[in-house]
């Protein structure tokens, strides 16, 4: 509805069979920012994404993105671009091929901008797409979606094949288009650290559910860690995470305000701690 | 859309377009001789008065030739339902490519209603052509055969109807699949049951068929014991008996005789009781067939059976079940629009179930 949320889920469901992959599935991404969804595989991130740019349509609740329902129009389809998880390209076309494709798909297309990025990747238009690596192929569908200049941009584990290399180049790739472009982006991902590296936002989604979302500065600045006395306890924070010797405690915490319990040493945490913590992994070191 | 359903149908039609030329030299470089031959033998035959044998004999010439040429009209269908319309939906489910070409901004429905368009046009486009050359090819072979509709599949309007209905089975095949192989054999497997349904139980029922009744004629009426294709097709399909006299097929040109019964005015056919008491001795005994050229049998015996056949003929007479010739272009638009038909609902149904988001 309003210009600050590209994507408003209400009670979103999607059932395959008799498995539901996402249920109840309630969260708004703001405009204006690279979001990192985060969560365990089966979260739903993926069916999530999908139902987002419209491969799927829900069982239950409804999806809204960027104030109407996804690929109902031509229009509107134009206004989101999607990277699926395998990042597919036709094997027996050539580069240049799909870029021809997507002037052809798209009214908004952008050739300059297409033709640009597959230059800066140092991709071969001739070549078939089929003989791309995984990254060189990961730069093709990214320039696909890019040059079609949507308002949003939906990647899903887009990074989750590629080599370390690849995985920044494409990453940064990402950073630039948001910062140049002014596109707003949902980036799924199990990895925190590509996740650090280009978003500002972050949705952590456990079994459907929204289990913290917010900026990064805010989300650090709101956590902490605290050692004391076992079992000692505090009025007005929400403990995330806790773990209990004979003698200490060492909590993770989230409070708006500062600890000034003298009992607690404070330590400042970092994104994967919030994240893995809020993730509920109990047997990480 | 049209641009890049072309871009990736290219090499397809392209080969098709190679196959499609192969067969319009090898017409175009005998069809002529052939068509000289059959009015040298037309004039000459005319001229000697008597034209029946010569066209029969006629009728064989180049006859590998003309068996291929049918053969592969009625196997295009289902090679283009086997190799364009199978693939067309299952190959993008395969690569992947799906999530790809449904998020750029084109509707799934326009993205299959193109598809379906430009490649089942071009399906019909190369059936049509293929039959066109080859019924143009056989035509002086046609005419003397005087058997309209024994190729009536190879020919003319029909294999268009087959091309667009087997194009979509693969195409639905293919979509409820999702894999291009198996979708394939399901594809062959479905035609060939839909192709020969429509053949054997479609057709003969489009339009009713015409009567002829007609006196036995002692001299051309054969005692058979009915194993003949015909006879067990007869008894098979059509639920007559096969009487134990067969009547010499009458002389209809280009007509699709679907049975030939010896019946009494009521309709009842020919019992064994009766030709038992009719003629003793004969249904038990060998009594061969009457017809010149057959097996010789003695002067006595066929006195024998033609008393016998004029004392049947006195209350049966022989009832011919056939579609005349001059129906043949009404069953061939008839069968067209049927297939026509079929093919377009399957479409519809393949649109609503994309539309549905069932294959992403």
């Amino acid at each position: 509805m309003t210009h600050d949320t590209v994507l408003v889920a209400r009670g979103l469901g999607r059932r395959f069979g008799r498995r539901w992959a996402l249920s109840d599935c309630t969260l708004a991404v703001p405009a204006g920012r690279v979001v990192g969804l985060v969560g365990p595989n089966g979260a739903g991130k993926t069916t999530l994404m999908r139902l987002t740019v419209g491969l799927l349509t829900p069982t239950s609740g409804t999806v809204e993105v960027l104030g109407h329902p996804p690929a109902q129009n031509p229009a509107q389809l134009g206004r989101v671009g999607f990277v699926a998880q395998e990042t597919p390209t036709y094997a027996n076309l050539t580069v240049a091929d799909h870029l021809r494709l997507g002037g052809w798909l798209n009214a908004r297309w952008d050739s300059d901008l297409a033709e640009r990025r597959i230059q800066q990747s140092g991709l071969d238009p001739r070549q078939r797409a089929g003989r791309l690596s995984g990254g060189q192929r990961a730069q093709l569908a990214l320039t696909l979606a890019v040059a079609k200049r949507p308002e949003l941009l939906v990647l899903d584990e887009p990074v989750a094949s590629l080599d370390p290399l690849a995985r920044r180049e494409f990453l940064q790739g990402i950073s630039e288009v948001a910062t140049e472009h002014g596109v707003s982006v949902i980036l799924s991902s199990h990895l925190v650290s590509d996740l650090e590296r280009v978003c500002d936002f972050v949705i952590v989604l456990v079994a459907s559910r929204v289990r913290v979302a917010g900026t990064i500065e805010d989300l650090l600045a709101t956590h902490h860690r605290l050692t004391g006395p076992a079992h000692h306890t505090t009025a007005g924070v929400e403990v995330v995470e806790a773990h209990h010797t004979d003698l200490h405690s060492t909590l993770l915490v989230r409070s708006e305000e500062p600890i000034d319990d003298p009992a607690w040493t404070v330590e400042p945490v970092s994104l994967e701690d919030v994240v893995l913590a809020h993730m509920g992994t109990e047997d990480r070191s | 859309m049209i641009r890049l359903t072309w871009r990736q149908f290219r090499t397809p039609a392209a080969v098709a377009c190679g196959a499609l030329l192969v067969v319009v030299l090898l017409a175009a470089l005998t069809g002529p001789g052939l068509a000289h031959a059959y009015s040298t033998t037309t004039t000459a035959c005319r001229q000697a008065g008597d034209c029946t044998s010569a066209m029969a004999d006629f009728s064989h010439t180049d006859g590998v030739l003309r068996t291929a040429l049918g053969t592969l009209v009625t196997i295009v269908p289902a090679l283009l339902g086997m190799f364009w319309g199978a693939p067309l939906i299952a190959r993008e489910i395969e690569g992947g490519t799906i999530p790809l070409v449904w998020t750029q901004s084109v509707t799934r429905t326009r993205w299959l209603a193109v598809k379906l368009a430009v490649v089942g046009l071009a399906g019909i486009l190369v059936a049509g052509l293929l039959s066109l050359v080859v019924t143009w090819w056989a035509h002086p072979l046609d005419q003397a055969a005087a058997a309209a509709y024994d190729t009536f599949g190879e020919r003319d309007l029909a294999p268009m109807g087959y091309a667009a209905l087997a194009f979509v089975i693969g195409v639905t095949a293919g979509m409820l699949i999702r894999r291009t192989v198996p979708a394939m054999a399901l594809t062959l497997f479905t035609f060939v049951v839909v192709r020969v349904g429509i053949a054997y139980g479609i057709r003969p029922r489009l339009i009713s068929p015409a009567h002829r009744t007609l006196a036995l004629d002692p001299a051309s009426t054969g005692f058979g014991s009915s194993i003949s294709p015909d006879g067990m097709f007869n008894a098979l399909f059509n639920g007559g008996p096969s009487s134990a006299l067969e009547p010499a097929t009458p002389n209809l040109p280009n007509a699709w005789i679907y049975s030939t019964r010896v019946v009494d005015d009521a309709g009842h056919d020919l019992t064994d009781k009766v030709l038992d008491a009719d003629c003793p001795g004969m249904a038990s005994g060998g009594g061969g067939p009457a017809v010149p050229g057959h097996v010789p049998v003695s002067q006595s015996a066929q006195q024998q059976m033609q008393a016998c056949i004029s004392k049947v003929g006195a209350t049966y007479h022989e009832l011919v079940t056939y579609q005349p010739g001059n129906r043949y272009w009404a069953l061939q638009w008839q069968e067209l629009a049927l297939c026509g038909t079929a093919a377009l609902l399957l479409a519809a149904f393949c649109v609503w179930w994309v539309r549905r988001r069932r294959i992403a």
